[in-house]
C-alpha cells in the first residue's frame, strides 16, 4: 500500500540522498560524475536477479551465512533479567560483518570493470574484509590505514599484506580512521579512472550510506527469522555499538518499522562523554564531513575534533546519517559505553561465553548488561556481537598491565 | 559591475590572463599572512584565493594541507579569515577577494550570516569544494543576496552532458581543475588545458580560470596563453612556510611576468 510506505521509517534516502537534512553528497566536482556512476550501477545491480544471486551464493559458501543466533544462557543468568541472544558476526569469514558489505561491493565494481580497489580501515577489520575479496576476485587493493591504527591493530595489518594488499600508512591528523578516510578520497579523485572506493560503514556521500546499509541488512533479516524459529515471535529490543553505524544499521533497519521493538545504539564514550570520546550524536552536532552531512565532533569553529576509542573501529568523529535522523525522529535509542566498560564487557563475555569479542561489539554488550539487569525474565533482547577480538588482545593485555602478548 | 567582472574586463582589454594567487589565511601567522596578502596586488596577483583553513582538507595535496595545520595552530578562525579581508580592503578596493575551503566551517557559522558579513568584510566569491551544484543551492541563495559570486569546479570528469548543470549556476568565473588528482600533484600538459578551455568556452560566456599543478612561471605562462586566468596555490603555499613576506612576494612577481609575456607582448 502506497500511504503505508510513506509512514516507513525503511523508505529513505530521497533521490539525492537525504534522511531528513541527512546525507546528501558533498564531494568535489572530480568525484561527483563518480558518485553518480556507482548509484546508477548499484541501482541496475540491486534489481538484477542475476547479481542477487551470485551474492547469496558467496554469502552462503564463502562467508558462511546464516550466522548463528546464539542464546547466551550465563550471560543472561549472570545479569539475571533479559534473555541475551547474541547474532554471532563474528564467525563469519574474515571474522566481522564487515565482509557482508565487502562481498557485496566487490561484485558490483567488478560490473564496473573497475581493476583496482581502495578501502580505508579503522580496526583492520574492513581492510582485512576487502582484501580477502580482492584476492579472491583477483582485483588490486590498496588499503589506507592511519599509522596509530596500524600499530594497535598490527595482527590486521600481516593480515592484509598476506592477502596481497598495499598497506598504506596515514600519518596526518591523529593517524585514525578520519585521516585514512580523507587519503583514500585525494587516491581516489587521483585514480578515477580505474579505481573503485569500496566504503566500509554506512557513511560517504550518496549511495554508500544506503548501499552498505542494504548489504548488511541480511543481519536484521536473519535475526527476525531465527528469533520466530527459535522463540516463536520477535526480539523485544536490539543493541549495536556505533563507529560508523554499518552493523547497526544492518541489524536495526529491517525492524524499524516494528515499533514495539526497541533499539539502542552504542557509541564510544572513551575516556567520559566530558573528556575525551568518539559519541557523535551524545558530543556533536550536524555539519558536513566526508560526503554526508551528519552529527559531528567539531569545535565552535567548525574544525573536526579527533575522536577518542580505546576501539580503533569505533575511533571517528563521525556517524552514519541515517543515524543521526533517526536520532532526531526518536525512533532509536543511542547511548554510549567507556573504554573501561567495553574493557569490562569483553573479559566478561569472554569468561562466560568462551567468546572473545572485537572490543567494538564488546560497546554493545556493556550497555547491553545494563539494561538487561533491568529487564524482566521473558524479555528477548539481541546484542551484535559485531566481530571477534583476535585483533584486540594486545591492546587488551596492555590495558590490564598484563604481558604474554606484543 | 562586480570586482570580478571589472576585473576580467579590464584583462581582456589588455589582451591578456590573469593571475590569481591561492594562499591560505593565517598562515604561517596572522601578522606575516596579512602582510602577504596585502603585498599580493603590488606583486602581480590579479585576483586572490584566500584559503579558509580546514582540518581536513580532502581535496588538497601535502602542500596546502600543511598550510592549513599552520593557519590552524596560529589559531585562525573564520571570522579571522573575514577580518583579513576587512584589513586588506582598507588598502585595495579593486582587486577581487576569493574565499576557498570546504563547507563545514561556513555551515557552522551559519550561511545568512556568513553571506552578510562577508559582504561586508568585501569578499568577492566563493569556492567551496565539497559543495557540487547537488548541494549548493543552500550557501548559493544566500551568497547571490549578498552580491558573492559562487564559483564552481570543473574538471576533466566533467563530461559535456553534465556541464550544464555546473554551469547554470555558475557566476564570476569558472574554475577548471586542470588534473583529476589533488592540489600540488602532476601538472597538465598546455595541450590538454587548451582542449579543456575550449570545451568549457563553447558552453559558457564566463571567464575560466585553470588552476592544479601549476607551479612555475613557464607553467603559468603556458595556461596564460588559452585560459582568462592561471591559478598558482602550493607552489605559493610552499614559500609561505618559510615565512618570508619578499621572497613570497617575488615569486608572486615572478609568476605574473610569465603570465603577462604569455601572449608574445
Ligand atoms: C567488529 C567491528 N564492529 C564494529 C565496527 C564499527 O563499524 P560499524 O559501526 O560501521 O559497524 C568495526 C569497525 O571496524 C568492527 O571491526
Amino acid at each position: 500500500m502506497p500511504d503505508q510506505r510513506a509512514n516507513s521509517l525503511r523508505s529513505g534516502p530521497d533521490q539525492n540522498g537525504h534522511f531528513g537534512i541527512f546525507g546528501g553528497r558533498f564531494v568535489a566536482e572530480t568525484l561527483m560524475p563518480l558518485i553518480l556512476s556507482v548509484e546508477q550501477a548499484y541501482g541496475e545491480a540491486r534489481n538484477d536477479p542475476a547479481f542477487r544471486a551470485e551474492l547469496g551464493n558467496l554469502l552462503t559458501h564463502y562467508v558462511g551465512r546464516p550466522s548463528p543466533l546464539y542464546f547466551a544462557k550465563r550471560l543472561s543468568d549472570h545479569f539475571g533479567g533479559a534473555k541475551i541472544f547474541l547474532k554471532r558476526e563474528d564467525l563469519n569469514h574474515t571474522g566481522a560483518h564487515k565482509i557482508n558489505n565487502c562481498m557485496g561491493q566487490i561484485l558490483l565494481a567488478k560490473r564496473m570493470g573497475k581493476q583496482r580497489i581502495i578501502a580505508e580501515t579503522g580496526a583492520g577489520q574492513h581492510g582485512v574484509a576487502t582484501a580477502t575479496a580482492c584476492a579472491l576476485m583477483g582485483l588490486d587493493c590498496c588499503i589506507f590505514m592511519g599509522a596509530t591504527d596500524i600499530e594497535r591493530q598490527a595482527p590486521n595489518v600481516y593480515r592484509m599484506k598476506l592477502l596481497g594488499a598495499e598497506v598504506r600508512p596515514v600519518t596526518a591528523g591523529a593517524g585514525t580512521l578520519k585521516d585514512a578516510m580523507n587519503e583514500a578520497l585525494r587516491d581516489w579523485v587521483a585514480r578515477v579512472e580505474d579505481t573503485y572506493y569500496l566504503i566500509g560503514t554506512v557513511a560517504g556521500p550518496h549511495p554508500y550510506p544506503a548501499m552498505v546499509r542494504d548489504f548488511q541488512c541480511v543481519i536484521g533479516e536473519e535475526t527476525k527469522e531465527q528469533m520466530k524459529a527459535q522463540e516463536g515471535r520477535m526480539p523485544d529490543s536490539l543493541v549495536a555499538c556505533i563507529g560508523g553505524g554499518s552493523n547497526a544499521m544492518g541489524l536495526f533497519h529491517p525492524f524499524l518499522d516494528d515499533a514495539a521493538v526497541a533499539i539502542y545504539g552504542v557509541e564510544a564514550a572513551g575516556h567520559g562523554l566530558d573528556k575525551e570520546h568518539a559519541a557523535s550524536l551524545a558530543g556533536g552536532r550536524p555539519g558536513v564531513l566526508h560526503g554526508n552531512r551528519t552529527y559531528l565532533l567539531m569545535n565552535d569553529d567548525g574544525q573536526i575534533e579527533e575522536g577518542h576509542s580505546i576501539s580503533a573501529g569505533l575511533d571517528y568523529p563521525g556517524i552514519g546519517p541515517e543515524h543521526s535522523w533517526l536520532k532526531e525522529t526518536g525512533r532509536v535509542t543511542y547511548v554510549s559505553a567507556t573504554d573501561e566498560e567495553a574493557l569490562d564487557a569483553f573479559v566478561m563475555m569472554t569468561r562466560m561465553e568462551g567468546i572473545i569479542p572485537a572490543l567494538e561489539s564488546s560497546h554493545a554488550m556493556a550497555y547491553a548488561g545494563k539494561l538487561a539487569s533491568t529487564l524482566s525474565k521473558d524479555h528477548l533482547m539481541v546484542v551484535n556481537l559485531s566481530g571477534r577480538g583476535d585483533k584486540d588482545i594486545a591492546t587488551v593485555a596492555k590495558f590490564r598491565g598484563e604481558g604474554g602478548v606484543s | 559591475m562586480s570586482r570580478l567582472s571589472q576585473r576580467f574586463a579590464s584583462l581582456k582589454a589588455e589582451n591578456r590572463a590573469g593571475l590569481v594567487v591561492f594562499v591560505t589565511a593565517g598562515d604561517p601567522g596572522r601578522d606575516v599572512s596579512q602582510a602577504i596578502l596585502n603585498g599580493l596586488p603590488k606583486a602581480g596577483a590579479d585576483i586572490i584565493e584566500l584559503g579558509m583553513p580546514f582540518t581536513d582538507a580532502m581535496a588538497d595535496g601535502p602542500a596546502i594541507q600543511e598550510g592549513s595545520k599552520r593557519a590552524l595552530a596560529a589559531g585562525m578562525t573564520l571570522p579571522g579569515v573575514l577580518e583579513m579581508v576587512a584589513a586588506f580592503r582598507q588598502g585595495d578596493a579593486e582587486t577581487p577577494i576569493v574565499l576557498m575551503g570546504y563547507y563545514n566551517p561556513v555551515y557552522i557559522y551559519g550561511v545568512e550570516r556568513f553571506a552578510q558579513d562577508a559582504a561586508k568584510a568585501g569578499v568577492d566569491g566563493m569556492i567551496v569544494v565539497d559543495l557540487p551544484p547537488e548541494e549548493a543551492d543552500e550557501l548559493l541563495t544566500p551568497l547571490s543576496r549578498s552580491g558573492i559570486d559562487f564559483i564552481f569546479l570543473t574538471a576533466p570528469t566533467t563530461d559535456d552532458a553534465r556541464l550544464p548543470v555546473v554551469l547554470n549556476k555558475a557566476s564570476g568565473f569558472v574554475y577548471y581543475v586542470s588534473i583529476t588528482g589533488v592540489t600540488g600533484t602532476v601538472s597538465a600538459s598546455e595541450a590538454a588545458v587548451k582542449a579543456a578551455v575550449g570545451r568549457l568556452k563553447a558552453q559558457t560566456q564566463l571567464p575560466v580560470a585553470v588552476g592544479f599543478g601549476i607551479k612555475t612561471p613557464v607553467q603559468a605562462a603556458a595556461v596564460a596563453r588559452h585560459a582568462d586566468a592561471a591559478v598558482v596555490g602550493s607552489a605559493v603555499v610552499e614559500m609561505v612556510a618559510t615565512g618570508d613576506v619578499a621572497k613570497v612576494h617575488q615569486f608572486v612577481a615572478e609568476l605574473a611576468a610569465g603570465v603577462r609575456k604569455a601572449r608574445g607582448h
